[in-house]
Formats: C-alpha cells, structure tokens, sequence
C-alpha cells in the first residue's frame, strides 16, 4: 500500500518539481501542486508507464487530489 | 550546432528526405531513415549519413499505422537515448481532377499524408515533452496554401498539416518544442517526375526563379529549423518555392 504511494509521490515530484512536503494525499494537483492540464496529461502518461495501467480519459478526468490516483491504481492492482 | 542530437526522418529513402536525412548527418546529427517499402534506397541513405561520422540506421513503417509508428518511435528513442528532431516529411500523391475522383485515393492520401503526421508527432511529442526540449518539421506544400487542380485530396491534407502545425506549436510550446513547417513548391524528385512535360512547362512559367527547386534547398531550410538558430519560431510556415508563392 505505502508502495504505491511513495512511487506516487516520487512522480509527482520529479514531474510538477513540487517539494516532496507539498505532495500530502489531499493535495489537488491543479490548485495545490500547481499542474496545468497538460502536466495532468503528462502525469497520467507516466503513472500507466510506471504501473502499466491504462487509465482512460473518463477515469482521468476524475483525478483531482494524489489520493485519488493512489486508491485507483491500488484499486485497478 | 546540431552535433550529437538525433532526429527520426520519415519518407527518408528518396527525393527530399533523403535530402534531409543527409543533410542532419552534415551537421553532426545521428538519424533514424523510415521508409515503407525501399530498403535498399534507405540503407545507402543510411550509408550516406554515416560518411559524416554519424550513426544512422534505418526503420520500416507503414507511418498510416499507428501501433507500427508506436514501435519505431520506441525503438528509436532507445536507440538514440531520446529525440530532438522530428521531420514529417512522408507522403504520397494520388492525382484526379475531383469528380473522377476515388474515395481510396482520398483515403490514402490522408492516411499517409495527414494521419501519418499526427501519430508521428504524437509518439515523438510524448518522448520530447519529458525532455523538455524537441523540434518537429512537417513537410507540407505550397498547394496546401493555393489549392491545386487534380489535388483535391492532397491539397485538403497539406493545409490539414498546416492547421495541425499550429496547434502543435500552441500546445508544446510551453514544453520547449517547436513545431513549424515547410512548404516547398516545385521540387525535383520522383513525385514530380511523374509530371507530363505540359504540366511541367505550366508549372515553370509560375515560378519567378524559372527552374525547379532542389532537394537541398528545402533540407537547408529544415536543418535551420532544427537548430537553436530558431528557438524562438514556432506554428510558421516557410515557402521553400521559388518565389511561387507570396
Ligand atoms: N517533390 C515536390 O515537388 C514536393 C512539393 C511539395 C511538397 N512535397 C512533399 O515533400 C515530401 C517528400 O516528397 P518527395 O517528392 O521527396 O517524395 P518521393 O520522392 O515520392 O518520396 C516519398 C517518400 O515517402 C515514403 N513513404 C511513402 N509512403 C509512406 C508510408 N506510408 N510510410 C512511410 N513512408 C512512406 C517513401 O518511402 P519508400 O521509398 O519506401 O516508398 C519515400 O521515402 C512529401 O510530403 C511531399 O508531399 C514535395
């Protein structure tokens, strides 16, 4: 569990060049993380590389804090 | 200026991207020759881009399909350790005046023509935008500005990529990549030796230059876009004609 959340975490980080305190699981990453939809796109690209996942443009959309990447990919796992 | 990056040219085993292709290895880069179904042309391609002290290899790809453009962008990239130049320069003519005009021809024209440019530049885009730093150079035409008839088809997917260069150039920009391209006019390759000697004659007699453009002259006219010489153009189009066109 913590697994995911740390490989999470460490994308998010090296993506959005946030400070790793910054990246709580309540984060948004458009308001909080400062991504814009691009990054998200972005980011989307590299967690289906890293977890080897496809996460469709309809789940996408619903990704709003780094929690809610965290329980889906543990979900689809 | 250009030594040690790589670049992937489409369509490069003949005419004007062969021209291309070698031209980068002049420069210092390593290339990537695709072709779809001339191998020997593209090995003595390759062949000639390694006189610069280059590497260079080829890879075969139907550019229409995109799991094949996947792959050799996959393979590319590791080959290479990433991408900084792509050129979209592949493509095809199937000429008929509009009425006689067959839904394949269209269809192949703009799979290759068009489709073929947005699964190339999409794969790259995703290697490039990591980077943080890309240039992408669509091939397109003149008659994409001025329609052309007998090419409805062809001059429909030119002006496509056209469009499709500038909203490229929009959505990267903010990633460091340049998309821009260029429009030859009349060059002389197979595409146009295909053309009767009236059609020639005709096309001559709207070129202030009055001669057909080289290869070379349009690979020079890349290569400066490739290089950071024109960090700062993006989403142009470039008329590469002679003065055809203005
Ligand atoms: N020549 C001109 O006057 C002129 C003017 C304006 C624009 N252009 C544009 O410049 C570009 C190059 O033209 P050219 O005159 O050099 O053409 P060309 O001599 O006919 O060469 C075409 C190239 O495209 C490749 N190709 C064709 N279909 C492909 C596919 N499905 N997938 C991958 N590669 C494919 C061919 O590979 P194979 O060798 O394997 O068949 C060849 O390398 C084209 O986009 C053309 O529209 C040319």
């Amino acid at each position: 569990m913590a697994d995911v959340e740390e490989r999470v975490k460490g994308i998010v980080v090296e993506r959005l060049g946030v400070e790793e305190t910054e990246v709580t699981r309540e984060a948004r990453f458009k308001e909080d993380l400062g991504a814009d939809s691009l990054d998200v796109v972005e980011l989307v690209m590299e967690l289906e590389d890293e977890f080897d996942l496809e996460i469709s443009d309809e789940d996408a959309e619903k990704i709003v804090t780094v929690a809610d990447v965290v329980d889906y990919i543990q979900a689809q796992q | 200026m250009l030594k040690g990056q790589s670049a992937l040219v489409t369509g490069g085993s003949r005419g004007i991207g062969k021209a291309i292709a070698v031209e980068l290895a002049k420069q210092g880069v390593n290339v990537a020759v695709n072709y779809s179904g001339n191998r020997e042309k593209a090995e003595e391609v390759a062949n000639s881009c390694r006189k610069y002290d280059v590497e260079a290899f080829t890879w075969k790809a139907d550019i229409s399909k995109e799991e094949e453009v996947k792959t050799m962008l996959k393979e590319v990239t590791s080959a290479f350790g990433g991408l900084d130049i792509l050129v979209n320069n592949a493509g095809i003519t199937r000429d008929n005046l509009m009425m006689r005009m067959k839904e394949d021809d269209w269809d192949d024209v703009m799979n290759i023509n068009l489709k073929g440019v947005f699964f190339c530049s999409k794969a790259a885009a995703r290697t490039m935008s990591k980077q943080r730093s890309g240039k992408i150079i669509n091939i397109a035409s003149v008659v994409g500005l001025t329609g052309n008839p007998g090419q409805a088809n062809y001059t429909a997917a030119k002006a496509g990529v056209i469009g499709l260069t500038k909203t490229m150039a929009k959505e990267f920009a903010s990633r460091n990549i340049q998309v821009n391209a260029v429009a030859p006019g009349f060059i002389a390759t197979d595409m146009t030796e295909q053309m009767s000697e009236e059609a020639r004659d005709a096309v001559l007699s709207q070129i202030p230059a009055s001669h057909l453009g080289k290869p070379d002259d349009v690979a020079h006219a890349v290569t400066f876009l490739a290089s950071s010489s024109a960090g700062y153009i993006t989403g142009q189009t470039i008329n590469v004609d002679g003065g055809m066109v203005m």
